[in-house]
C-alpha cells in the first residue's frame, strides 16, 4: 500500500532535491521506514515522543477552542481589516480525501462569497505531484471578509519573546508554502477574480506558545521566497519517469522481497547522500553506510566536498562526477597520485607538508618559528 | 574548513581514530569546573525534567521532575538547582585580587584609572553540548524575571529569591558563551571538536558519545565501528545503550520507559489524595515514594552515560598542554564574572528581555574583537593553526638570509633594517603591506617591501627596536634565524565608543523605555 | 526603438528625480531622505551636488562615506565641481591615510582631527574614523554614501553628529557583514548587524524614500536584466537605447570559441561562454584560462566602442576591461594567467572590491562555475549582481555547463527568523533568471 505524499514529504523533497534515489521513493509512495528495515538498516528514527504529541494536540485543540475566535484574533492582530466576530466554521466533513477536498473547495467558495471570517479547520487540499494527486490537510485556513485566504500553522515549540527556533520556523514555512500552492490551485478553479496570487496571502500565521506557557501567540511568516522554491522542485518532479526507466523491467520495490534483490534495486537509483539527510530521511543510515562502505568523501560533509571540489578527476568514482574517494585523495596528498601541476593537487600535497612539519615540530616539543 | 583540518579529517577516516587539530589546549580548563547535564520534556519549553550537576565526578546530585507538567514540582526543581549551584558560585565571588581599570571620569570626561576587585578565579560550567547551552540560556530566560514574595506579596507562585539569582547567573553564562574564546560555559563537544578531526562529519559530531568514540575507542574497537555503537545500537528493550546527551531525551525512552512511570506516579498521587483514612493513607505514601523513585532512577539511567562523557572529554583534554595565551581570555572571563556579580550586588534588575539598540551594538562589537583576537592567539599558540593560516596566505615562515641596515630619513634617525626572508610559503601580500611577529610576546611589525629575483621577500622592520639609534640587542633577527610573520595583528583595537542607552539617535528608534520587565505571565491551569 | 517611441526621456525622469530629492534635501521637513540608485544611476553625481546646494545655502555638511577610497573620489569630485569650496578631508592617523593626490588641491584641507576642520563648508571622513569624533558641535546636516552598505552599529556610533541625513545608497549590491554571529538580535529593528538603512526605515517608516530611474551606465542590453533579476520592486531603465552603443572588432574572428564568444557579447551585450561539465577546484585552471584568452582577445582584436560619450569609435584599452571573480584566490589565478599572456592593465578583482566601478567590457567567471554545490556566499544576491552590473557595452560570462543543476539540487532549508523583512530578491532566483538569459548566448568551448 503505498503511502501518499503529504505536505512534510513534499517540503522535504526539498532538503535534498538532488536526490533521485529519494524523489523516486517519495514519488512511488514507498515507506521508506520501512523499506530501511527490509533492507536490514536502521530505520533513521522520526518516531515522536508521546508526550510531545499531546503537547501539540491539546494547543491546538486551544487555540482553535470557542469557534476559533482567539486564532481569529491573532490574525486580525496581524493583518487589520473588519475585528472578527461570528465566524463561521463550516462542516468540512466527507468520505474519502476526494470528498473531503470538494467539500473544502465548495467551503472555501462559499466562504469568499459570503464575505464574513469563516475559519476552516483542518481543511483537505489536492495537488497534483509527479502525475498522481497528494492530499494535504493544513491545520487551518481563514477566509476573511475582504476574500483573502491564509493559511494557519499552529506548532507547539515555543515564541520565547518573539524568537522562535529558525529551523522550526524555516520547516513550519517550507510546509506552509506547499499548503499556499495548493490553496492557490482551487483558486485557479473557482476562475474569479482578483487571480488566485491575489486571493491566497502569500504570509501564513504561524501560532506558537507564548514563551513558557500554553497561551497562543502568533507571528505572519513572509513564505515567498519558499513559494517560489517549492513551486519549481514540484515541476521539476515530473521527472520521475524518467528516473524510474533507469529501473530494470520488473524491478519493484516490494518489502517482501529478498533483501539482497531489494537492495539491488534500491542501488540502482542514484542517492546523494550527505549528512543533512541523516535529520530528514529515513533511508539515511542505509545510504550513509554505502557512502562509507566506498569511501565517498561526500559521507563528510557538503563543506568538505567543496573544499575537495578539484578532485573529481583523480579516479576515485570518475563516473560519478566529483564524487571521490578518501584514499584517493589522501594519495595525491602523499604524493602517490594524481598531477602535481593541477592546483588543487598542489594545494594538498602543501596543506600536508605544512601540517606534517606542525605536528612534527610539537612532537620535538618547540614551536616552528618565532 | 581548511584544507588542513579536511586532511585530518580523511587521515581520521584511514585511521579509524581522530587526528589532532591542535597541539594546545585552546581552552582554558578549571581545577574544579562544574558539570551540568539537563534533560528536558519533550515538547514543553518550559519544563526540565531532570538533571546531574556537581563538581565531584563520583558523587553528582540527580535532581528530577517526577511529573513535569506540574508546576509546583517544575518550581522545586528549578530552586533545587539553585540549591546545587549557587554555592558553587558564590564560593569565587570573594576571593579577589587588587586590579586597575580604565574609566571615564564623569565630571571632567577625562580617563582615570580607578581601583577594583578582580575575582582571583572564576567559576567555570561544562555542559555536554550546544543544545544544552541553549537550554541553560532558557532556564536563565525562565526564572530571572520570577517575583519573589518579598518583591509582591500577592504573586500566585511565590519564587525563593535564589530562583531569580540563578537565573539572572545562567543568562550571564549563556550570554558570555556567545563570545568567542571565552570559557566561563562550554560545551564538551565544542571543547573535543575544537582539538580533534573525526572521520565522521562535523553534523554528526554533535553527538558526544560518537564524538568520544572516535576520540577514544574502546579497546580493539575502530573509532568508526565503537561510533556507529554509540549513535545506533540499540538493547532487547529498543533503549539506545549510548543515550542521547540531551537536554532531549530518545523518543523510545519517552514512549515505553519514562511515560508509563509517569502513569504510575500520577495514579499513585491520586489514590493518594483519595486515601479514606491514615493506613490507607501511609501504604499509598508508599507506592508514591516507590513510584517517585522509579522516575529517578529512569532519569538517573539516561543522564549518568553523559555525565561520564562529559568527565572523560574533560580528561582526554587535560592530556594536552595548556596554550599560553588562554590565559589571557580567561583574565577576560574573570572580568565578566566579577561585572556581574557587581551589577548583582549594586541591586540592578535582571537582564531585559531584548538587548536595547546600545547593548545589542556593544556585544557584537566586543565580540568580533573577541573573535579576531581568539583567530590570532590561537595561531600564535599553535604551529598547527599557523599552519592553516599560512597555506591559507595569511601568514609565512622561513629563513633570514640578510639582514641590512637602514635608518629612517628624520632628524633623529630610528633604526629600520631590511630583513631578506626566504619561505617556501605564498603570502597574499599588497604593496607595502604590514606584517607582524611575536617578539617576547609583543607584536613587532614591519613592511613589505618587495621581493628579490629569487623570490625571497624584503621586509622593513619598524618599531620594538628600542629608542636608540642602533637596536636593542635581540630586537633584530640574524642571519640563519627562522621567523614567522603574520599578515594579521596580533591585539585587536576595540570599537569606538558608543553613544549612552539614554543618547540612543533618533534613526535607531531613541532612547529605550526604562519600565521594569514583567514577569512572564502564568498558564492559569497548573499544566504547561 | 527610438525614445520618443517608448515614450520615455531617461534625462528628464532623472532629472525629476534629482529635483524631487533635493527639494525634499533642502526643504523638507523629515530628518532623513532615502535614495536607492540602481548601478550607475548616478549616485556620486547626486552625492557632490546635495553637498554643494547644502553648502551653497550656507549649510554646513558632513559627508559619511564607507571607504578611503570612496571619501577620496568625493573629495576629488567636489574639488572638480567647486575648487574653491573649503572642503575638509577627516583621516585616520594611520600611514598613508588617503589619496596623495588630495595633496594638489588647494582648499582641501585634512587632518586627522575633527576640531581642525571646524567651520569648513564640507567636511568629509568614513564612518570608522567619524564614530571617533567626539565634543563637537553637531551639523545640521549629513550625507550617508554607500548606506547600503553600512552596518546599523555604524550608524549609531555617528548618528549622534548630525541632525539630519541624506542616505543614498544602492541595495542590490554586497550587504554588510559580521565576523561573529548576530543572530540573537534577528528580528529587532536595530540588529546591529543590519544595514543602517533597514533599521532607519524600521524606525522612521515614515521618511521621503526616491529612486534614481536611470543607469547611465548599463546598456539597453543589461538594465532589463538587471532590473528584473535584482530589483524586481524597484525597477529602472538604461539611460541609452539599443544602437546608442556599439562594441566593434578590427580584426576578424578566428572561428575560436573566445572569439564567438566576443562577436556573441558585441552584438548581444551579453555571452555565456560554457566549458564543459566538471567539478573543479575554485581556480579552474581551464576556466582561468578561458577567461585570460578572452581579454586577450579583446585586446588582441583592435575592440572600439561607440557611445553616446562619444560618436567616434574610442579604443577598448585595458583600463576600460575588468574581470570579476567570487574568491581572491582565483583573481589571483587570473592575474597570473594574463600576465602569462603578456596582458597588463586590466583591473582583475573580486565583487567586493569591483562594488562601485565601472568598465567598458568586463569577464566574469561565474561564482558557481565547477562547484560541486552552492552555498549561501555563492549564492548571494549582491555578488551577481555587481558581476552582472559594471559593464558600459558587454559582459562576457565564462562558467562550466551544469549550474542551472546546480541551483535545481540546492537543498532548501535556510532556517528563518521570526520578524525579520525577507530581502528580494532571493539568490537562487536571481541566478537562475541570469542563467536563462544568459543561455540564449551561449557560446560552447572548444578547446
Amino acid at each position: 500500500m503505498p503511502r501518499p505524499l503529504d505536505a512534510r514529504a513534499l517540503a522535504a523533497l526539498a532538503a535534498n532535491p538532488g536526490c533521485r534515489r529519494r524523489a523516486l521513493l517519495d514519488g512511488a509512495g514507498v515507506d521508506k521506514g520501512a523499506l530501511a528495515e527490509a533492507l536490514g538498516s536502521p530505520s533513521a528514527a522520526f518516531g515522536q515522543s508521546q508526550f510531545a504529541i499531546a503537547r501539540g494536540n491539546t494547543f491546538e485543540s486551544r487555540v482553535k477552542s470557542d469557534g476559533g475566535t482567539e486564532l481569529l484574533r491573532l490574525l486580525h492582530e496581524h493583518t487589520g481589516g473588519e475585528a472578527p466576530k461570528d465566524a463561521a466554521v463550516p462542516d468540512l466533513a466527507a468520505a474519502g480525501p476526494e470528498g473531503r477536498a470538494a467539500r473544502t473547495a465548495l467551503a472555501l467558495r462559499e466562504a469568499t462569497a459570503a464575505g464574513g471570517w469563516t475559519l476552516l479547520d483542518h481543511p483537505m487540499l489536492a495537488l497534483e505531484v509527479a502525475g498522481s494527486p497528494a492530499y494535504l490537510e493544513p491545520d487551518a485556513v481563514v477566509v476573511a471578509p475582504d476574500g483573502r485566504w491564509t493559511v494557519v500553522e499552529i506548532k507547539s515549540f515555543p515564541m520565547i519573546d518573539a524568537a522562535a527556533d529558525p529551523s522550526k520556523v524555516g520547516a513550519a514555512a517550507r510546509q506552509a508554502a506547499v499548503y499556499v500552492l495548493a490553496l492557490e490551485r482551487v483558486a485557479g478553479l473557482l476562475g474569479d477574480t482578483p487571480g488566485p496570487a491575489d486571493r491566497v496571502a502569500h504570509s501564513v500565521l504561524l501560532v506558537c506558545p507564548k514563551d513558557f506557557s500554553n497561551l497562543p501567540t502568533a507571528s505572519l511568516v513572509d513564505v515567498r521566497k519558499q513559494l517560489s522554491v517549492t513551486r519549481r522542485q514540484l515541476a521539476r518532479l515530473t521527472r520521475i519517469e524518467e528516473i524510474a526507466d533507469a529501473l530494470a523491467p520488473g524491478a519493484s520495490f516490494a518489502l517482501d522481497r529478498p533483501a539482497p534483490e531489494l537492495t539491488e534495486t534500491v542501488e540502482s537509483v542514484p542517492a546523494a547522500y550527505a549528512p543533512e539527510c541523516l535529520a530528514a530521511c529515513e533511508l539515511a543510515f542505509h545510504c550513509r553506510d554505502r557512502a562509507r562502505a566506498v569511501d565517498a568523501v561526500t559521507a563528510l560533509g557538503r563543506g568538505l566536498r567543496a573544499e575537495l571540489g578539484g578532485l573529481g578527476g583523480l579516479g576515485g568514482l570518475g563516473g560519478l562526477g566529483g564524487l571521490t574517494s578518501v584514499g584517493a585523495v589522501l594519495d595525491a596528498a602523499r604524493g602517490r597520485a594524481g598531477d602535481p601541476s593541477d592546483p588543487a593537487v598542489a594545494a594538498l600535497r602543501r596543506a600536508a607538508a605544512l601540517r606534517a612539519e606542525a605536528l612534527e615540530g610539537a612532537a620535538a616539543g618547540g614551536a616552528v618559528c618565532r | 574548513m581548511s584544507l588542513i583540518a579536511t586532511l585530518a579529517r580523511l587521515e581520521a577516516v584511514e585511521t579509524g581514530r581522530a587526528a589532532p587539530l591542535a597541539t594546545v589546549r585552546h581552552r582554558h580548563l578549571s581545577e574544579r569546573p562544574l558539570v551540568l547535564v539537563p534533560l528536558t520534556t519533550s515538547g514543553e519549553a518550559g519544563a526540565p525534567l531532570g538533571a546531574l550537576v556537581g563538581t565531584d565526578r563520583e558523587a553528582p546530585r540527580l535532581l528530577v521532575v517526577p511529573q513535569p507538567r506540574d508546576r509546583e514540582l517544575r518550581f522545586a526543581f528549578l530552586a533545587e538547582l539553585a540549591d546545587a549551584v549557587l554555592p558553587h558560585l558564590d564560593a569565587y565571588a570573594d576571593e579577589v585580587e587588587a586590579a586597575e581599570r580604565n574609566e571615564t571620569d564623569p565630571e571632567t570626561g577625562k580617563k582615570v584609572k580607578v581601583e577594583v576587585e578582580l575575582c582571583a578565579d572564576a567559576p567555570q560550567i561544562v555542559v555536554p553540548g550546544r543544545a544544552a547551552i541553549d537550554f541553560v540560556r532558557l532556564l536563565g530566560r525562565s526564572m530571572r524575571f520570577r517575583r519573589t514574595a518579598e518583591q509582591d506579596p500577592d504573586t500566585p507562585h511565590p519564587a525563593p529569591p535564589r530562583v531569580p539569582l540563578l537565573g539572572r547567573w545562567l543568562t550571564h553564562y549563556g550570554e558570555r558563551a556567545r563570545v568567542p574564546g571565552s570559557a566561563l560555559l562550554l560545551a564538551a563537544t565544542d571543547l573535543l571538536g575544537r582539538h580533534w578531526a573525526t572521520g565522521q562529519s562535523s553534523l554528526e559530531d554533535q553527538h558526544l558519545g560518537a564524538l568520544l568514540a572516535w576520540i577514544d575507542p574502546p579497546e580493539g574497537a575502530s573509532g568508526a565501528e565503537a561510533a556507529l555503537r554509540a549513535e545506533l545500537a540499540r538493547d532487547g528493550d529498543g533503549q539506545l545503550l549510548c543515550p542521547p546527551a540531551g537536554p532531549a531525551t530518545d523518543p523510545a525512552f519517552d514512549n515505553k520507559l519514562l511515560a508509563p512511570a509517569i502513569d504510575r506516579y500520577d495514579r499513585a498521587r491520586q489514590a493518594l489524595y483519595a486515601a479514606q483514612d491514615g493506613e490507607a493513607a501511609d501504604a499509598r505514601l508508599g507506592d508514591l515514594t516507590r513510584a517517585e523513585q522509579e522516575i529517578r532512577r529512569l532519569v538517573g539511567e539516561q543522564l549518568r552515560p553523559t555525565w561520564e562523557a562529559v568527565w572523560q572529554s574533560l580528561d582526554l583534554l587535560r592530556e594536552l598542554p595548556g596554550a599560553p595565551r588562554t590565559a589571557d581570555r580567561w583574565t577576560r572571563d574573570r572580568w565578566s564574572f566579577t561585572a556581574h556579580r557587581d551589577r548583582v550586588r549594586a541591586g540592578e534588575p535582571p537582564q531585559p528581555r531584548r538587548d536595547d539598540a546600545v547593548t545589542a551594538a556593544a556585544k557584537l562589537a566586543s565580540r568580533e574583537t573577541a573573535q579576531a583576537q581568539l583567530e590570532a592567539q590561537e595561531a600564535l599558540d599553535d604551529p598547527l593553526v599557523m599552519a592553516g593560516r599560512r597555506l591559507a596566505g595569511e601568514a609565512f615562515a622561513g629563513e633570514v638570509v640578510d639582514v641590512v641596515m637602514a635608518w629612517s630619513e628624520s632628524k633623529r634617525p630610528s633604526p629600520r633594517p631590511l630583513v631578506t626572508v626566504r619561505t617556501d610559503d605564498a603570502p597574499h601580500l599588497a604593496e607595502r603591506a604590514k606584517v607582524f611577529r611575536s617578539l617576547d610576546g609583543k607584536p613587532q611589525s614591519a613592511e613589505f617591501v618587495g621581493y628579490q629575483a629569487d623570490g625571497a621577500l624584503v621586509l622593513r622592520l619598524l618599531d620594538k627596536m628600542g629608542r636608540s639609534k642602533d637596536p636593542a640587542p635581540g630586537s633584530v633577527p640574524e642571519k640563519g634565524d627562522r621567523v614567522c610573520w603574520t599578515l594579521f595583528e596580533h591585539d585587536q583595537r576595540g570599537g569606538p565608543r558608543l553613544p549612552d542607552p539614554e543618547a540612543t539617535p533618533w534613526t535607531h528608534g531613541g532612547p529605550p523605555g526604562t519600565d521594569a520587565e514583567h514577569p512572564d505571565p502564568l498558564t492559569p491551569e497548573d499544566l504547561l | 526603438m527610438t525614445v520618443a517611441e517608448r515614450g520615455f526621456d531617461p534625462g528628464a525622469a532623472a532629472a525629476e528625480a534629482t529635483g524631487r530629492i533635493l527639494h525634499d534635501t533642502l526643504h523638507g521637513q523629515a530628518r532623513g531622505v532615502v535614495v536607492d540608485s540602481p548601478p550607475g544611476a548616478g549616485k556620486s553625481t547626486l552625492v557632490v551636488r546635495a553637498a554643494l546646494e547644502l553648502a551653497a545655502a550656507g549649510r554646513p555638511l558632513m559627508v559619511v562615506a564607507q571607504t578611503n577610497a570612496q571619501v577620496d573620489d568625493l573629495v576629488v569630485r567636489l574639488a572638480e565641481k567647486e575648487p574653491d569650496l573649503p572642503v575638509g578631508r577627516l583621516h585616520s592617523s594611520d600611514a598613508d591615510p588617503y589619496d596623495k593626490s588630495l595633496d594638489d588641491l588647494p582648499n582641501v584641507r585634512k587632518s586627522s582631527k575633527a576640531g581642525d576642520l571646524a567651520g569648513l563648508d564640507v567636511v568629509l571622513s568614513t564612518a570608522a574614523k567619524w564614530a571617533h569624533v567626539k565634543d563637537v558641535e553637531p551639523w545640521g546636516h549629513a550625507i550617508v554614501d554607500e548606506a547600503y552598505q553600512m552596518r546599523s552599529d555604524a550608524l549609531l556610533a555617528v548618528a549622534g553628529l548630525f541632525e539630519r541625513a541624506l542616505f543614498v545608497g544602492d541595495p542590490g549590491q554586497l550587504d554588510p557583514f559580521a565576523i561573529a554571529d548576530s543572530g540573537q538580535w534577528a528580528g529587532l529593528s536595530y540588529d546591529p548587524s543590519a544595514s543602517a538603512v533597514t533599521t532607519l526605515l524600521a524606525h522612521n517608516p515614515e521618511l521621503p524614500q526616491h529612486r534614481l530611474p536611470v543607469s547611465w551606465r548599463l546598456p539597453a542590453s543589461a538594465a532589463p536584466l538587471v532590473s528584473d533579476a535584482f530589483y524586481p520592486y524597484t525597477p529602472f531603465r538604461s539611460g541609452t537605447d539599443h544602437g546608442d552603443r556599439r562594441l566593434s572588432f578590427g580584426v576578424p574572428s578566428d572561428g575560436s570559441a573566445p572569439d564567438g564568444a566576443l562577436d556573441e557579447a558585441a552584438e548581444a551585450g551579453w555571452a555565456l561562454l560554457e566549458l564543459p561539465a566538471r567539478h573543479t577546484p575554485r581556480t579552474d585552471p581551464e576556466a582561468v584560462r578561458a577567461v585570460a584568452q578572452v581579454v586577450r582577445r579583446l585586446l588582441d582584436r583592435g575592440g572600439a566602442a561607440t557611445s553616446e560619450r562619444s560618436p567616434d569609435p574610442v579604443p577598448l584599452t585595458a583600463a576600460r576591461i575588468a574581470v570579476g571573480t567570487a574568491h581572491r584566490d582565483q583573481a589571483a589565478a587570473v592575474r597570473a594567467a594574463l600576465s602569462e599572456l603578456g596582458v597588463t592593465g586590466v583591473a582583475v578583482d573580486t565583487a567586493n572590491r569591483l562594488q562601485g566601478r565601472e568598465f567598458d567590457v568586463t569577464v566574469v567567471l561565474h561564482p558557481l562555475s565547477g562547484r560541486p554545490d552552492a552555498t549561501a556566499f555563492h549564492l548571494e544576491t549582491g555578488r551577481l549582481c555587481v558581476l552582472a552590473s559594471r559593464h558600459r557595452h558587454a559582459c562576457i560570462v565564462v562558467c562550466r555547463a551544469g549550474v542551472t543543476d546546480l541551483l535545481d539540487e540546492h537543498p532548501s532549508t535556510e532556517p528563518v527568523q521570526l520578524g525579520v523583512t525577507v530581502k528580494f530578491p532571493d539568490g537562487w532566483e536571481a541566478n537562475h533568471a541570469v542563467l536563462t538569459h544568459l543561455g540564449e548566448h551561449r557560446v560552447v568551448w572548444r578547446p
